[in-house]
């Protein structure tokens, strides 16, 4: 059996009454970016704190590199995290914050310097090293924060919500420099977030947790257009969701009278989900024989795209349209009547 | 560039009194200090005055500093007192013993405050209130009334010794009421909470993330206190050691109350001048050294430290 990277084996935790952690299986392989996400509570942060070494699990092994780890302190751990706050010590200036985990180590004193300065320049630092931490940016902590523990040259390390302290425009800029440093050391990440975009983008392989459990785990793409659930469908985007019925060797969206062709249910699953970019809609003048028609009832133009909520046969959905064909698309307005289409390629059928 | 930014705080605090005065607040903004002036520099100029004039027999029991005769304005003062006091073993070795007593019950009260402050602000919202009222509750009590009960608890026939000789760890009653070390129990008692709630206004603000950072970055328990815990904690422990050390090394009940006669201390000897011997001058004068000797180190002490604290904003 060839082993994972970082692997968890039935991984429980209860706090009193509350199962925070329920039987959870992951495994994580080296150098790759892995997201847990979920909303707060789902135990993601829980899980990430077992891992580290804060908590121990009431049942299960944590192994790293096939070692087992479980009972190890954190102190021991060859692993680090970056809190959601930073938690920078306050009474150390920038370098001594980042030496602080080298000093724990018997490293010579040229060592330390060696390294404290390299991880300076990686994360152009330069120039803060006497700055007491709480005079600098909250991008400059976040990236003292995130030298501090890469200094030590972990082989995972843990970001527990890394960007949700700074503000939008340091966030995407933050996100692709993470992305870029991960690339550049090769350093395992786990990345803790409730951020769906955020998790899309740094990821390569991510899992949705939801009160305790993991619900799904797969790489962006899979999670985005194959959810196992309406809830993974509805957490990451937005879904248009319609029931099945299957009668007569045909397959029906209920809602829409829609037959679908050219698509097997032998597995008799209930429902199915469109993306929003993958209908199409048109205005039409007049009443046509074309049965695939509805009402636009909100109209929200967002620069790129406008989503437009369509009303057909009491349901609602929504069918978001690049803003590249914006003549067609700025002649539709509230109250209009529309025809919808979609591929139907780009229906995903799924049981729930 | 900082020349400039003080010049313009000075200028910005002064128009601010200008406004406070203005609109007539200057009671409100000189209450503390006139309050300040009446009830501790007048009375500490008595003591200094007294503490100079020549002692002799009569009501007051010292000689008027200023007198105005027929033989013209005479001023009767003296340092013989200081003189005196310095020169007799006897006072310099009750101020000691009130030294070591106060820096023997600052470190236990640290000692024991310490973790006790961290538990209450570690706590549980709900459980540190009740945590922090039981800290409080003894104070509803009279302090003479508390250090009584210590004295009805430790002596031969008290609570204490029966139970030992009652369990058969001793056949006879131990003495342990009137020495030094039932002092430094009730000074311990006493001061205990002056040390945690300076403590435990610190403690409550320390983000517990440190700790784990700390632990996640290779420090042991052990480094992470010393490295992380204490020395953000350092301007609690400080204030919480003023808040004892300064009161104790004055303080004449308890020693008067649990004390025996194996060590003398310092304010039981002042007690004793005013009121035993009714030598005021010289009490005064003892009274005055004790202040100097003590502020002096504190004010130094308190400077670097503000400077060190203002390096370190």
């Amino acid at each position: 059996m060839s082993n994972s990277f970082l692997e968890i084996i039935d991984v429980t935790k209860r706090f009193g009454d509350i199962l925070a952690l329920d039987r959870v299986n992951l495994k994580i392989e080296k150098s790759e970016i892995f997201s847990l996400l979920g909303s707060s509570g789902c135990g993601k942060s829980t899980l990430l704190r077992i891992i580290a070494g804060f908590e121990k699990p009431d049942q299960g092994k944590i192994l790293l590199e096939g070692n087992d780890i479980t009972n190890l302190p954190p102190y021991i751990r060859p692993l680090n995290i970056m809190f959601q706050n930073y938690a920078l010590f306050p009474h150390l200036n920038v370098t001594n914050n980042i030496k602080f985990g080298l000093k724990e180590e018997s490293f010579s004193k040229q060592e330390i310097n060696n390294r404290v300065n390299e991880i300076l320049n990686l994360l152009e630092l330069n120039g803060l090293e006497e700055r007491k931490v709480n005079e600098i940016s909250g991008g400059q902590q976040q990236r003292v924060a995130l030298a501090r523990c890469l200094v030590k040259k972990p082989k995972l390390l843990l970001l527990d919500e890394p960007l949700a302290a700074l503000d939008k425009q340091l966030r995407i800029q933050t996100q692709f420099e993470l992305v870029n440093l991960q690339n550049k050391l090769g350093i395992t990440f786990i990345i803790v977030t409730h951020d769906q975009e955020e998790a899309i983008s740094l990821s390569d392989r991510m899992a949705i947790m939801q009160n305790g459990e993991i619900l799904q785990v797969g790489n962006p793409v899979e999670i985005y257009e194959k959810p196992k659930n309406t809830y993974i469908a509805n957490f990451i985007g937005t879904a248009n969701i319609f029931h099945i019925l299957n009668k007569d060797n045909q397959i029906i969206i209920e809602e829409l009278n829609y037959e679908i062709k050219n698509i097997n249910n032998n597995k008799n699953f209930n429902k199915c989900l469109i993306r929003p970019e993958k209908i199409n809609i048109k205005k039409i003048e007049n009443q046509s024989d074309n049965s695939n028609v509805g009402i636009v009832k909100e109209v929200a133009y967002l620069g790129s795209y406008t989503k437009y909520l369509i009303e057909v046969n009491g349901i609602q959905f929504y069918s978001f349209m690049q803003n590249s064909l914006v003549s067609d698309n700025l002649q539709i307005k509230w109250d209009d009547k529309v025809e919808f289409k979609f591929n139907d390629s780009s229906i995903f059928l799924f049981n729930d | 560039m900082i020349k400039l930014n003080s010049n313009l705080m000075i200028h910005q605090y002064f128009c601010l009194m200008i406004r406070y005065l203005k609109k007539q607040n200057f009671w409100f903004v000189f209450t503390p200090y006139f309050w300040l002036v009446l009830f501790f520099f007048i009375p500490l100029a008595l003591i200094f005055k007294i503490s100079i004039s020549v002692s002799e027999w009569g009501m007051p029991p010292y000689r008027d500093l200023f007198s105005l005769s027929e033989e013209g304005f005479k001023i009767d003062s003296t340092l013989s007192n200081y003189l005196f006091i310095f020169s007799d073993p006897f006072y310099i070795r009750s101020y000691l013993n009130s030294l070591s007593l106060a820096f023997t019950s600052t470190i236990l009260c640290l000692v024991i405050g310490y973790p006790i402050a961290f538990y209450v602000a570690k706590s549980h919202a709900n459980i540190r209130i009740i945590l922090l009222v039981l800290l409080i509750i003894p104070f509803w009590t009279s302090f003479l009334l508390r250090v009584y009960a210590w004295k009805v608890l430790l002596q031969g026939s008290g609570i204490i010794n029966s139970i030992l000789i009652h369990l058969g760890f001793i056949t006879e009653p131990i003495s342990m009421l009137h020495n030094h070390y039932a002092v430094i129990l009730g000074v311990v008692y006493t001061y205990l909470p002056f040390m945690i709630l300076p403590l435990y206004g610190y403690l409550v603000k320390f983000d517990l993330n440190l700790i784990d950072a700390a632990n996640d970055l290779g420090a042991k328990p052990v480094n992470t206190f010393l490295k992380v815990i204490l020395p953000l904690s350092l301007p609690g422990i400080i204030a919480g050691s003023m808040l004892v050390f300064i009161p104790v090394v004055g303080e004449f009940v308890i020693p008067e109350m649990l004390g025996g006669s194996d060590k003398l201390y310092f304010g039981k000897i002042i007690w004793d001048e005013f009121f035993v011997n009714r030598d005021w001058p010289v009490a005064s004068a003892l009274a005055m050294s004790g202040i100097v000797i003590l502020v002096f180190p504190i004010v130094i002490f308190q400077l670097m430290y503000a400077k060190y604290n203002f390096k370190n904003e």
